[in-house]
């Protein structure tokens, strides 16, 4: 087992009143809580807090905390010999669980358990993973192969860190930040208890070509000059495949052309929409003949984009 | 579509889910649902009816909701404060995202 030093990781003296360690937990809580930060790393940063805080709040706990001695953060440790006799009434392995395991196993503060009728009865913890899927898995639907590291109870309560395995199946409609609810796939619950979820995050990975947003796509459309201005039919890669898209005559950069629901499928009905952005791209090594039809064009056109300048210059003074 | 029949769901407008379900999945109290729900801070589909019924996209609100009150000691006021401010900001990301979307690369 890892130590971890909590009093470092709450920023306090190791002989810090209940009242200081009450304070630097909700100023470091209110910082990493990962319902309200922003930092990648708050998650993990907030379950070091949390841990610490449950164990430092407890003056029970922190006496046994104590009792284990001092060590490096990370370094493995074993607690004393007579510690689990001293402070817990449960046999455990030290190999497969935490510290936070280690004090959340105490006995009589195993978190919602409860004896009903002389059974020890604690609902399923629930579990949340992120799933990375490519794009075309989101539109077809998925099955995905998930991997976590979870704390259990066994029947007699004791906590075991073992490695769980999901195959989970998720169907079309899935889209970047979704949720997805997997009923009573979390952790076993104990005596008769319902067992917990899983929550499956949905995390796109970014694509080529496509930009995602909701069940919308969006894709740059490079036009030349005089496609934009004659119009144009033009092949464009959808997710079903390519479609002719018709681009109309004068159509200028930065226009959203829309292909009605050739975006992503929705987890009901429909689908999104696919929205090809203009861009007109024009060549940046000329030849010579293209060089003399653009000379002859500027020539020849009476086309000013920016004669509204001066207008509003005007206009504001 | 209701949420408790469904092994698998999607969290979204699409399902709906009891208040005695969003107890079960947040931890909060149905008296402190209902006052969250007084200090507008969720909306039942149904509030004139006794038995309320949510759209299924409040769980994630609720169950932030449940680990915000455990967490961060939160009393309902706040909390009800919290969700707002915290809706306000996921609508305004979702505009950012699409915004960012719509920019060329």
């Amino acid at each position: 087992m890892k130590y971890k030093d909590y009093y470092q990781v709450l920023g306090v003296e190791r002989d810090a009143g209940t009242d200081a360690i009450k304070k630097a937990y909700r100023k470091l809580a209110h910082k990493y809580h990962p319902d309200v930060s922003k930092d990648p790393a708050g998650e993990e940063k907030f379950k070091e807090i949390a841990d610490a805080y449950q164990t430092l709040k407890d003056p029970e706990k922190r006496a046994a905390y104590d009792q284990l001695g001092r060590y490096q953060s990370g370094q493995e440790f074993r607690p004393p010999p007579d510690w689990s006799r001293q402070f817990g009434d449960t046999q455990f392995s030290t190999d497969d669980i935490d510290l936070a395991d280690l004090f959340a196993g105490l006995a009589g503060r195993r978190p919602h358990a409860e004896r009903r009728g002389g059974t020890f009865q604690m609902p399923g913890q629930d579990y949340e993973v992120t799933a990375h899927i490519t794009l075309d898995e989101a539109s077809r639907g998925t099955t995905v192969d998930l991997r976590l590291t979870v704390p259990e109870y066994d029947q007699q309560g004791r906590v075991h860190r073992v490695e769980r395995t999901f195959k989970a199946r998720i169907p079309k409609g899935a889209t970047d930040g979704q949720r997805l609810r997997l009923r009573g796939k979390g952790g076993k619950g104990l005596g008769g208890a319902p067992d917990g979820d899983l929550y499956l995050n949905i995390a796109l990975h970014p694509h080529a070509l496509y930009r995602v947003s909701g069940h919308d796509l969006y894709l740059d459309l490079p036009l030349t000059p005089w496609e934009a201005a004659l119009g144009a039919v033009v092949e464009v890669p959808t997710l079903g495949g390519s479609v002719r898209l018709k681009v109309p005559a004068g159509t200028h950069a930065g226009q959203k052309l829309r292909l009605a629901r050739r975006g992503l499928p929705k987890p009901s009905e429909g689908e999104g929409d696919l929205y090809a952005i203009v861009q007109i791209a024009v060549p940046t090594v000329l030849s010579e003949r293209e060089r003399a039809l653009f000379e002859e064009l500027a020539k020849g056109s009476s086309f000013n984009p920016r004669g509204h300048f001066e207008q509003e210059i005007r206009h504001e003074t | 579509m209701k949420l408790e029949q469904a092994d698998v769901m999607w969290l979204d407008a699409h399902c709906e889910c009891s208040i005695a379900e969003l107890v079960r999945l947040s931890g909060l109290s149905e008296a402190e649902l209902r006052e969250l729900v007084d200090y507008g801070a969720l909306a039942p589909l149904n509030p004139q009816e006794a038995e309320w019924t949510f759209s299924g996209d409040i769980v994630l609100t609720v169950q932030a909701a449940g680990r915000l009150r455990d967490d961060l000691e939160l009393d309902a006021r706040t909390l009800a404060l919290t969700l707002t401010l915290l809706k306000r900001v996921r609508e305004l990301e979702a505009q950012i995202g699409e915004l960012r979307a719509q920019l060329p690369r």
